[in-house]
């Protein structure tokens, strides 16, 4: 197999047939009940979350969702969240904190959405308060990069006490064409940016912004999804129950440090 | 044409640097006001704190004179200054490009952090500046915010921020991403503390920074017609297809929307910020 570059990562994490939050969801966890709405204006449905047991413990599930074909991406406007989104998870993950359950997240996004409804709803501070209260939520919270990792949009789930990505998932500050639009003044330079943004598995890896990496079959998790989800919850099964042998001080201790140090 | 004659009354060449924009020409002794287009003697609107006498726009301020004009003469101590530029990504040109804009600015990075007393009141203040990479979160920058935020915690002091930001720094990726984690997190611990956080939202203040520690003020202020949201406008009106209505983030739109708590004119902002330190200091008691 010839070496993968990173913008052909860039177009694997992206691919319509990969494997979306839901699927990672329907395949992790026995029981599954989607919760709806933020308490405050609507149901983003570019985020979902709810309810679920991993090997028959209760777990608290949130995941950014893209749609497979052009209906279902209209449906869940392409997996960009509106404030109502991350104000949704913010509330299941405050409501898993109050009934003591681990939290799962998958993220998979390229970007927070940006438009006028979602500014005067204040995108901003919807994911500043989502950085600020995951520092602090006492319970163990595991965060999955399963497609597109872009920008704060992707951030705003992805505070956690371990940070894991998929071997062909991408991670960055922002898509590698808004970068080259703003770096190269070329959005058209996207290749040539991938490149140099270290937004592959292996890079964050060595930077040390992630934790571990989720071994893919070739051409991605949708050619071997047993395997996969096998491997995702070998890791969440083990790490949940270190983390919960951490008292809460010690967890929330540790959470600080980890995003301290970088 | 304006330019013109006011380099004749001037009688020497124009000096505009990339620093001032278009916002801030500085012509010999004279500023020329890009809102209201008046003419104004420099010392006239250094003395006004850099805002317009005519039409009262508030033109951008560096770190330097921000602090003269809130913190108590000689007060100032500096956290952080050794905290440099680091460059994660190996990307090109960029260091060239920090010690060309240190040479210029005469600054070292985008904030400047430090302990101070306003009107005899001991607090914690940073300040971002945008003459530098548009006052973009880097790892200094974030590391900067994150120790004064630290030291605030430590000396139970008051915390105030007055923010400028293009958003998280392009150079350093991802890194540039994790400083929202860890200066966001920062606050969480200030404010289990019990320690009082303003942020000031000072124009322009978008992207990662906005989604961070600026939106998280026990009270946030702003200052007139500031243009502060996540997404630049820019990037929504390409989003939209359409352009956005005059005044759309800004301040105003800011507190009709219950985003901010107050906006202050740049010459009430000292006495305000005392007067809020004040009030907490005696509920303290």
């Amino acid at each position: 197999m010839s070496k993968i570059t990173a913008w052909d990562k860039v177009q694997l994490a992206r691919e319509l047939d990969r494997p979306k939050a839901l699927d990672y969801i329907n395949s992790l966890f026995e029981e599954f009940i989607e919760l709806h709405g933020d308490r405050c204006f609507g149901d983003d449905k570019s985020i979902v979350g709810g309810i679920a047991t991993l090997e028959g413990k209760p777990v608290t599930v949130i995941g950014e969702q893209k749609g497979k074909n052009v209906k279902e991406n209209m449906e869940r406007n392409f997996g960009m969240p509106e404030p109502e989104g991350y104000r949704k998870a913010l509330r299941l993950m405050k409501q898993a904190e109050k009934f003591k359950r681990p939290i799962i997240t998958f993220i998979d996004t390229p970007g927070a959405y940006p438009g006028m409804g979602a500014e005067e709803r204040g995108q901003g501070e919807a994911i500043a308060r989502n950085l600020m209260e995951m520092s602090r939520i006492k319970v163990p919270i595991i965060c999955i990069v399963i497609g597109e990792g872009s920008s704060g949009g992707a951030l705003a789930i992805g505070v956690g006490d371990r940070v894991v990505m998929l071997e062909n998932a991408v991670y960055s500050i922002l898509s590698p064409e808004g970068f080259a639009s703003i770096l190269y003044k070329d959005s058209s330079k996207a290749k040539e940016a991938a490149e140099n943004m270290k937004l592959t598995a292996n890079d964050l890896k060595k930077l040390g912004i992630i934790d571990k990496i989720i071994k893919e079959p070739e051409n991605g998790a949708q050619n071997d999804f047993e395997t996969v989800i096998n491997d995702i919850k070998k890791y969440l099964v083990q790490n949940i129950k270190k983390l919960e042998e951490l008292t809460e001080k010690k967890l929330i201790e540790q959470r600080y440090e980890k995003f301290r140090n970088m | 044409m304006i330019i013109d004659k006011v380099k004749k009354l001037n009688g020497e060449e124009a000096v505009r640097t990339k620093n001032e924009s278009a916002s801030d020409r500085m012509i010999g002794k004279w500023v020329k006001c890009d809102n209201c287009k008046e003419i104004i003697y420099k010392e006239d609107f250094h003395k006004n704190l850099s805002v317009c006498p005519n039409c009262g726009k508030h033109f951008r301020l560096s770190a330097r004179r921000r602090i003269k004009q809130i913190a108590d003469e000689g007060t100032f101590k500096e956290i952080g200054g050794d905290i440099l530029t680091k460059d994660p990504l190996h990307f090109e040109g960029y260091l060239k490009k920090v010690e060309m804009l240190k040479e210029k600015t005469k600054i070292e990075e985008a904030v400047k952090c430090g302990t101070c007393e306003i009107e005899g009141q001991k607090a914690v203040l940073g300040v971002m500046d945008g003459n530098f990479l548009m006052g973009s979160m880097g790892s200094a920058v974030g590391e900067r915010i994150t120790l004064a935020i630290e030291t605030a915690i430590k000396k139970k002091l008051p915390l105030i921020m007055f923010c400028v930001s293009g958003g998280a720094r392009m150079q350093e990726g991802i890194v540039s991403l994790m400083q929202m984690a860890k200066t966001s997190s920062a606050i969480a611990k200030l404010n289990e503390e019990g320690l009082l956080y303003i942020s000031v939202f000072t124009d322009p203040t978008t992207g990662g920074v906005t989604a961070s520690f600026a939106s998280l003020g026990d009270i946030i202020l702003a200052e007139p017609k500031a243009l502060i949201g996540f997404a630049g406008p820019r990037v929504i009106e390409q989003t939209i297809k359409q352009k956005l209505p005059d005044g759309f983030q800004r301040s105003e739109f800011l507190l009709e929307h219950g985003f901010i708590d107050k906006i202050v004119e740049r010459k009430d902002m000292k006495e305000t910020l005392a007067k809020l330190i004040r009030l907490h200091i005696k509920k303290l008691r």
